[in-house]
């Protein structure tokens, strides 16, 4: 319950972060909201010898409209995802997904950039933006490439980021005329979810996102191929285990976790959440 | 003259402070004298949940920056030390051979600042050869591997040492035409008290021991601490800052509390302790863990004849108080509110390589409860009757005078078919009953549940009274000084009510003093719901001697005879009858009275017993039946504490004991790998409810006054959790007893609850 011991660098620019990271390497961490990070550190499971801390890199913090995407700072802490009016209108699903992260004191604190370089399959935001189709930017020493959602989750708390590399914006396509669904099934309010489902549907246009049903977010293809095929959601919903491979832990079996992923991924793209 | 204080919704005095700069425990101690350049301990606690000690290496954490010192219990001398509950059982405070439990402390560190001696903890090096590890509790009593090997078994406590008959079996149900029979895991909890435990420890150029602990009971920690180090009683003095819960785990001392003087002495220093949370979830007692095997018998009209418990106590990794409340309060209250002819009921205790379990919210009631309530709602599943109607049945019927049941415990008083009648009509039973219907008939995907418990239970059980002292200081304030224990109940309101009842007084102008052991050397503490009926009876019956104390150093000063003196309690002065003019205040007769030792009394009051506060709640769930997702809708809960003091007190307790009854039976347990490591020791992975999980609570009053104290009341710190486990356990298995569903234990996880509709179906 007490970090082991660590320097503490704070950058005021993206560049700035960037050559720090250089500078101190693997033993660096950046510091964002710090409510993935910290956490391991109390616990003694994450022991970087150097905390970046991008929080105050005050031009990473915006949601603008893009034309056919939604441009996200990746330091937008959750609270402004979720009151967004610009995504209220055009991507309501990302919005709905962020109000249910933690409680509200978590939501004030912690980024959506963060939540997705953690990489975290239970987290909500990392499957809901790959639900949505979205684009990583980031920024590294040479320069920036984007990264689409679906090439970015490597393994358990891995990413495509390269250690001297910093996620800087989330790029999510609109969804305007999409019905949606975020389903989140939890022992408790405030927890991480047993499985949780973003889905969103357009004709037979879909994308279903998984949350914790696997060591990595779970893109649920087979639903969308057999929606776009003409299947209906009921029928479709029964492919939703296909791509997950999930873990039997405290809170649920494996094979109950594949049969909550059933019953939300159908409740998720039969009715839009409220 | 106003009215009485008593009954009414005083406000608590305490909360200005602990809502605005916070309350004082033991952590904040930063200017006590004694304490300032105090040293850190942190312990290096057993990875091992079974094991015996190989090695200890303390050289490199000796050598890193701030180490003060690293003992092992062999360098501190450390000699075994019997359980009080069975002497067969010895350990030393640090172990030094062997490990029963995942937490168990081995070695102190000694650091000038905490975070030296956590970052030490890495390199203390400890070898074990590693023990089956005995999770389970029926495996632990089979097993040939033993914890306390002159115990000659895991079995450390059985009923049948007290001369008491074991069950005898199915033969015992031959003249029933319906017999059910039930296996219930009460399971293992965390208490979980916000302020996880600490304590600070200074020795006097007297050579006495100052320990500052967060406790619940004070002066039950000068003997053990004495022992621990070496000292006569009168040798120890303990302090008690202001205590952020207890819940029953912080009742004895712990050996990493015991152990302070020892380092503290070791080192020439004072030192301080705080453990984290993920300590506390591994080295603070666990509560419940009871195996219960159940068989109810009777007529098929509803009339229950024969009822048979064997519960089995998960003692845990140490002989503590655990090990004992099943034979002393789940096997007395066996036959809960029913007047069952014919009861058995057989405890067994077992060590296990588990957290020890001690007291908590309730300690061996709430389990006599869930086994008597569960049966009963098997019992009317199986006739095809109301469960509420065979309860109805089988009640004991309202007594005023002392009742004794089959199993020899005498109860009080009791009313309990109208607690339930009240809680029925307040929770509109019959309108849920309908909707019940309704879902059922329409197939809908979320379930009613309605579940009915009527309970009865012990409070006051421990101690026979307790000590109080009212002193009157020359400004005319008042102290009261108390031997129960404040930690979130309300004390300083409360006692400060009953002390402005007998004086007049205002309670703004009386502070209260507790939990340190010069001031008020004799007391019992809080705990078991004994507060109000025996500490602030004693301070009610101390304060209307110190009126007659102060009648007649009135009669003194006002030259009157001491018949004539009449207490004015509005005015909170004292004339002489008919001439009001002409009166002397508190303070003015402490001034006078000051020369012959001040306006002061003191004394211990008797109680002539327990008392057995009942009640009935309703709960109302919805069972989403695709996930198993639990939902509790609402809650009523009808609980008679006798005589209520402050309505507003009265209904925090309930608030807040129903919020941890239904923790129990939704959400929380303490759970292990087959290894024997703590799976649950953070409060991310366990489940402690939150405000979010849980409906509004309807408060249904009911006073029955019990006669063996003078305030006429009982305790209420329990009822909440007692009364609300087996009603919310009930309504989750109501809503899918359609599908065939006849039992799940608790916690009523959506996994649990799914699982048992696939089978049933």
């Amino acid at each position: 319950m007490i970090p082991a011991p660590f320097d503490y660098k704070r950058a005021s620019s993206a560049a700035e972060a960037i050559s720090l990271v250089s500078e101190y390497g693997e033993d660096a961490k950046f510091l964002a909201g710090g409510h993935s990070l910290l956490p391991l550190m109390k616990l003694r499971l994450a022991q970087p010898a150097v905390l970046i801390d991008i929080a105050r890199i005050e031009d990473l913090s915006y949601i603008r409209d893009a034309g056919n995407h939604i441009a996200i700072g990746a330091l937008t802490r959750h609270m402004d995802v979720e009151k967004s009016p610009i995504l209220a209108e055009h991507v309501p699903l990302l919005s709905f997904a962020a109000s249910h992260v933690g409680d509200p004191q978590v939501r004030h604190r912690g980024t959506i950039g963060g939540s997705i370089a953690h990489a975290d399959s239970a987290s909500d935001l990392p499957a809901t933006t790959l639900a949505l189709g979205a684009t990583y930017v980031v920024q590294g020493p040479n320069g920036t490439r984007e990264i689409a959602a679906a090439d970015f989750y490597k393994g358990f708390l891995e990413s495509a980021l390269a250690p001297d590399e910093m996620l800087t914006e989330i790029r999510v396509p609109k969804m305007n005329g999409a019905t949606w669904g975020f389903q989140k099934f939890n022992r408790r309010a405030q927890d991480w979810a047993i499985v949780g489902v973003a889905a969103w549907k357009r004709g037979t246009e879909s994308g279903v996102g998984l949350v914790n049903m696997g060591s990595v977010p779970v893109l649920a293809t087979s639903v969308a191929k057999a929606i776009a095929g003409g299947a209906s959601i009921g029928d479709a919903a029964k492919l939703a285990g296909a791509e997950a491979e999930p873990q039997s832990d405290l809170n649920a079996s494996a094979q109950y976790r594949v049969h909550l992923a059933e019953v939300l991924v159908r409740r998720a793209l039969e009715s839009t959440s409220k | 003259m106003a009215g009485s204080i008593l009954g009414n919704r005083v406000l608590r005095k305490e909360d200005p402070k602990f809502l605005t700069t916070g309350g004082v425990y033991v952590d904040d101690l930063l200017t006590e004298p004694a304490l300032v350049g105090a040293l850190h301990v942190t312990y290096v606690r057993s990875s091992v949940a079974h094991g015996i000690i190989t090695s200890i290496d303390t050289s490199d954490a000796k050598s890193m920056p701030g180490i003060v010192a690293v003992l092992t219990g062999k360098d501190l001398g450390l000699e075994p030390v019997p359980s009080a509950y069975n002497p067969a059982a010895t350990r030393t405070l640090l172990a030094t051979d062997k490990v029963r439990f995942v937490g168990e402390p081995i070695v102190a560190i000694v650091s000038n600042t905490r975070e030296q001696g956590e970052d030490a903890i890495d390199a203390v090096i400890i070898d074990y050869d590693v023990l089956p590890a005995l999770i389970d509790l029926e495996e632990a009593m089979a097993s040939t591997t033993l914890l306390y090997d002159a115990c000659g078994s895991n079995v450390v406590f059985d009923s049948m040492v007290l001369g008491l008959p074991d069950n005898t079996g199915d033969a015992y149900f031959a003249d029933c035409e319906v017999v059910v029979k039930g296996r219930y895991l009460n399971q293992r909890v965390a208490p979980c008290p916000l302020e996880v435990r600490g304590a600070a420890a200074a020795w006097g150029k007297d050579g006495r021991l100052t320990e500052w602990l967060s406790t619940q009971h004070a002066q039950g920690a000068v003997a053990p601490l004495a022992a621990a180090n070496g000292v006569e009683e009168s040798m120890v003095h303990v302090k008690t800052p202001d205590v952020g819960g207890g819940f029953g785990a912080k009742i004895g001392a712990y050996p990493e509390e015991l152990l302070l003087g020892v380092i503290a002495k070791r080192v020439g220093k004072a030192v301080r302790w705080r453990e984290t949370r993920s300590e506390s979830m591994v080295g603070l007692g666990h509560g419940r863990a009871q195996l219960q095997y159940v068989t109810i018998g009777g007529k098929r009209d509803g009339t229950v004849t024969h009822y048979q418990l064997w519960a089995i106590q998960d003692s845990g990794g140490w002989v503590d108080m655990g090990t004992i409340l099943a034979p002393f309060m789940t096997r007395p209250m066996s036959s809960g509110v029913y007047a069952i002819p014919n009861i058995e009921c057989r405890t067994t205790s077992v060590v296990t390589n588990t957290t020890p379990t001690v007291a908590y919210r309730g300690a061996g009631r709430p389990e006599a409860t869930a086994a008597i309530e569960r049966a009963m709602d098997m019992f009317a599943l199986e006739i095809g009757m109301d469960a509420v109607e065979v309860r109805r049945k089988n009640l004991i019927p309202k007594f005023l005078t002392p009742h004794t049941t089959v199993v020899g415990q005498t109860y009080d008083v009791g009313d309990y078919e109208t607690s339930l009648d009240k809680a029925l009509v307040a929770a509109d039973y019959k309108g849920w009953r309908a909707k019940q219907k309704a879902a059922r008939d329409s197939g809908a995907t979320k379930q009613i549940g309605i579940g009915v418990s009527v309970y009865v239970e012990i409070t006051g059980g421990v101690g026979n009274g307790e000590s109080a002292k009212v002193e009157v200081l020359d400004n005319g304030h008042a102290l009261i000084y108390t031997g129960t224990s404040p930690h979130g109940q309300g004390h300083a309101t409360s006692w400060a009510m009953l002390a402005n009842e007998q004086t007049g007084i205002p309670i703004e102008n009386i502070e209260l003093v507790w939990g340190d052991t010069d001031l008020v050397p004799i007391g019992t503490g809080t705990m078991g719901s004994r507060s109000l009926q025996q500490g602030g009876n004693a301070v009610f019956a101390v304060a209307a001697e110190l009126v007659n104390k102060a009648k007649s150093v009135a009669a003194r000063l006002l030259e009157a005879s001491e018949e004539d003196i009449v207490l004015d309690k509005d005015s909170a002065s004292f004339h002489v009858a008919g001439t009001p003019a002409v009166a002397k205040t508190w303070a003015e007769l402490a001034v006078a009275e000051k020369q012959a030792g001040g306006l002061v009394h003191s004394d211990v009051i008797n109680v002539s017993g327990a008392t057995f506060p009942f009640g009935a709640h309703v709960a109302i769930v919805e069972v989403d039946v695709e996930t198993g997702k639990v939902t509790h809708i609402a809650h009523t809960a009808c609980d008679d504490a006798g005589k209520v003091l402050n309505p507003m007190l009265l209904e925090g307790q309930i608030h807040g004991g129903v919020a941890q009854g239904v923790a129990q039976a939704l959400l929380e347990e303490v759970s292990y790998d087959s290894d024997g490591n703590p799976i649950t020791s953070n409060l991310a992975d366990y489940a402690f409810i939150s405000a979010a999980e849980l409906p509004s609570v309807t408060v249904v009053h009911m006073e029955t006054p019990t006669p063996v104290n003078l305030i006429g009341a009982k305790g209420i710190g329990e009822s909440g959790t007692i009364g609300s486990t087996p009603s919310v356990q009930s309504a989750v298995i109501d809503a899918v007893s359609q599908f065939g569903v006849k039992h799940i234990d608790m916690p009523t996880t959506a996994e649990k609850v799914w699982a048992a509709i696939q089978s049933a179906r």
